[in-house]
């Protein structure tokens, strides 16, 4: 038996003047997964993504979609997905209930609007126009939108973007029960956190290109630095501990931190000795790995903030500082 | 009902839903021109005294002051009529019918040896141009039967008789053409300014995006749309029509020769705005540029005001606006009964509204390559 594979994307580009907005991008989508594309602001997912939607014609490369060409043949495809745009929008004066109506009459498929609003969450603001919904709101009408049809694939382009805690877990939710039900869904975020609590894989996406993809652990394991010791102590113990071993040493001024990358379990006692050795103060002692998040920092060169530009000054407010920095 | 048709009147629906809960639109196009009317009509209507040509064939001093006495002079307060006197070297029929395409055409023709004959007692026979329908017209026989009744009073038997010439039926009040002028401008404004805001609207929040990944197509959204402003203008122009007979008596002649208009001149209206919205790169770019085309078009094409109180250079330049033939071809045949012209006034239009259609059928995408 054939299983279709949902997305199959190789090599997509699509430049804008100098602007290389997708820049050989690849990736397959498997049947009844949730797939992120994680990246900063410009990185180039909507611009994926809605070529995917056959809404945008790609440059160069292959895009299957549903077995389909996106662009060749947009009406068919959409006849089978569901999407939701960025931001999506609604004409100000109609509510979720009308809205859906109207989108069962344009597909010609019957279709009961309670059950949809009770699957997006909705039900409470059936009759309020979409002018006076909330962000949250707004976006679970667009999720609600992209239902009528029954589509088997999802494709949601930031669909939490600017919400509040709340209003995000509840939209997490929501793809959650789509997931459970065998829907495939393809999600950009610039959350960190989302694409990890949502997505069984992730594709790390900055300046056009994918720079990791896998599932969260698959990426720690390879682009993570491993396991480290974390000293609480002065500039000089640093200093002393990297004199004095073979080991690597960071050292975090602004937390007072040093940190010894273990490449052998051994490597800790070997760093606590000379610690100890050096006599000088040295308090709390904890070993730690990189998290996604730290990965993500490292991969697209800075913290993402909360609109998912990357920080000005990359790594503040982050719990751990990247040894690139330190070495400077 | 095939699936095309479904689709477009699920659209219709929405959108008419979203315009009848949105007042501004619906003040617009319905209430707005009638303000207009109402308060034009109010300016311009009855109050004001009629043009009366007068041409005085004979030169003696008697029928100068038989003309003095139909001016009222010496009559204090207002006098329904005034007189502008015709030389008697230019045809005078001809010149009233000239002037009868316009508003006043009522004249009075002064035969040769008025003075003379009135002092030998020769019956002197003075006639009355003018359209027997026209309210004007009889205010003017009154008075020239009235004047004449008070120098026969001098002799025994009458001397001057009055006999009336119908000149033309067309003659017109400003009322008249004031209200399939509001209709054009009704015709014009609900399309073009909404269209071009939606279109650069929908554009700028991807709502047009977001559209065409239903089944829903671009020309059949744009069909919706045409089919909701024909269906406004229609309402307008009865309101219009039943506020100028019923409030200020207009003449005006409710015919299936308006259909054309209504259901062109919106088309060409809503494809225009659409295409200047869709094109422009912004929504404020798209509003300066919908206005440049709007305004001009608003005031020059015979809405407010007929052309013919326009200069020579304004008449002529109005050729060149699309509404004037709507406005032009709705006079046709409303308040003249010209429908010979009105059919070259429908194929200008039907021309022009089938280019812009098309064009904004070529250059309108709903996605971007
Ligand atoms: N229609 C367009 N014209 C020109 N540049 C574009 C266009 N769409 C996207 N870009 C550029 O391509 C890059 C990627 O954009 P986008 O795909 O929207 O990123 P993301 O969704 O990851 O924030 C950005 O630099 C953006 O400015
Ligand atoms: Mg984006």
């Amino acid at each position: 038996m054939v299983r279709l594979i949902p997305i199959e994307v190789n090599n997509l580009k699509k430049h804008y003047g100098d602007i290389k907005a997708v820049d050989g991008i690849s990736f397959t989508v498997n049947q009844g997964e949730v797939f992120g594309l994680l990246g900063p602001n410009g990185a180039g997912k909507t611009t994926t993504i809605e070529i995917l939607e056959g809404l945008r014609k790609k440059d160069e490369g292959t895009a299957k979609v549903l077995g389909l060409d996106p662009w060749e043949n947009g009406k068919d495809l959409h006849q089978k997905i569901g999407v939701i745009p960025q931001q999506f929008n609604f004409f100000e004066k109609a509510n979720p209930k009308e809205a859906i109506e109207y989108y069962a009459r344009l597909f010609g498929t019957p279709v009961n609007a309670n059950d949809i609003l009770k699957e997006v969450l909705l039900e409470d603001s059936a009759k309020n126009s979409f002018e006076n919904l909330s962000g949250g709101q707004k976006q679970k009408m667009g999720l609600s939108l992209s239902l009528v049809n029954s589509p088997d694939l999802l494709f949601l382009d930031e669909p939490t973007t600017g919400l509040d805690p709340n209003a995000r877990r509840a939209i997490w939710e929501v793809i959650r029960n789509l997931k459970a039900k065998g829907k495939t869904v393809i999600l950009t975020t610039h959350y960190l956190e989302e694409a990890e609590v949502l997505a069984d894989r992730v594709a790390i996406v900055n300046h056009g290109h994918i720079v990791a993809m896998g599932t969260s652990d698959e990426i720690i394991e390879k682009y993570g630095s491993g396991e480290r010791l974390e000293i609480h102590g002065a500039k000089e113990l640093a200093d002393y501990i990297q004199k004095n071993t073979e080991l690597s040493v960071d050292y975090d001024p602004t937390k007072g931190v040093v940190s010894i990358q273990l490449n052998k379990k051994i490597d800790a006692l070997a760093a606590l000795a000379a610690a100890e050795q050096s006599g000088l103060d040295w308090g709390e002692i904890h070993t730690r790995r990189d998290s996604l998040d730290d990965v993500f920092v490292k991969l697209v060169s800075g913290a993402v903030d909360d609109s998912g530009n990357i920080a000005a000054d990359g790594t503040q407010n982050k719990s751990y500082n990247s040894s690139k920095k330190m070495r400077r | 009902m095939s699936a095309s048709a479904r689709r477009i009147f699920a659209d219709f629906r929405v959108f008419g839903r979203g315009y009848l809960r949105n007042g501004v639109g619906l003040f617009f196009s319905l209430i707005f021109p009638v303000i207009l009317i109402l308060l034009f009509g109010a300016i311009f209507a009855g109050g004001g005294a009629a043009t009366v040509y007068v041409q005085n064939n004979d030169g003696g001093q008697l029928s100068r002051q038989y003309i003095a006495v139909l001016n009222g002079t010496g009559v204090n307060g207002s006098w329904p009529i005034i007189l502008h006197s015709v030389d008697p070297s230019v045809n005078f029929t001809q010149f009233l019918k000239e002037k009868s395409g316009n508003s006043a055409a009522d004249g009075i023709s002064i035969p040769q040896n008025f003075s003379l004959d009135y002092q030998s007692n020769v019956p002197i026979n003075v006639t009355v141009y003018g359209s027997p329908s026209q309210s004007s017209s009889q205010i003017v026989s009154q008075i020239v039967t009235g004047v004449s009744n008070s120098f026969n009073l001098k002799g025994t038997a009458p001397i001057i008789g009055v006999s009336s010439q119908t000149i033309s039926a067309q003659q017109t009040k400003y009322i008249d053409s004031l209200v399939p002028g509001l209709i054009g401008f009704s015709i014009l404004i609900s399309p073009m300014f909404a269209m071009v805001n939606i279109s650069a609207e929908y554009k700028k929040t991807k709502l047009f995006k977001q559209l065409s990944l239903t089944p829903l197509s671009k020309m059949e959204w744009l069909a919706s749309k045409i089919l909701w402003y024909i269906t406004l203008s229609f309402v307008s122009l009865l309101i219009l029509v039943a506020v100028g007979i019923f409030v200020f008596g207009a003449h005006i002649t409710l015919t299936l020769w308006l259909l054309p208009f209504i259901v062109l001149g919106p088309t060409m209206f809503c494809a225009l705005g659409m295409l200047v919205g869709t094109l422009s790169k912004s929504v404020e770019t798209a509003s300066v540029i919908g206005n440049v085309i709007t305004f001009p078009m608003m005031f020059l094409s015979g809405t407010f005001f007929p052309l013919y109180l326009m200069p020579e250079y304004l008449r002529n330049f109005a050729h060149v606006l699309p509404l004037f033939y709507v406005v032009e071809g709705l006079n046709n045949v409303m308040v003249y009964g010209n429908y010979g012209q009105a059919l070259i006034d429908i194929g200008v239009t039907a021309v022009l509204a089938f280019v812009v259609f098309v064009a904004a059928a070529k250059l309108f995408k709903w996605r971007e390559d």
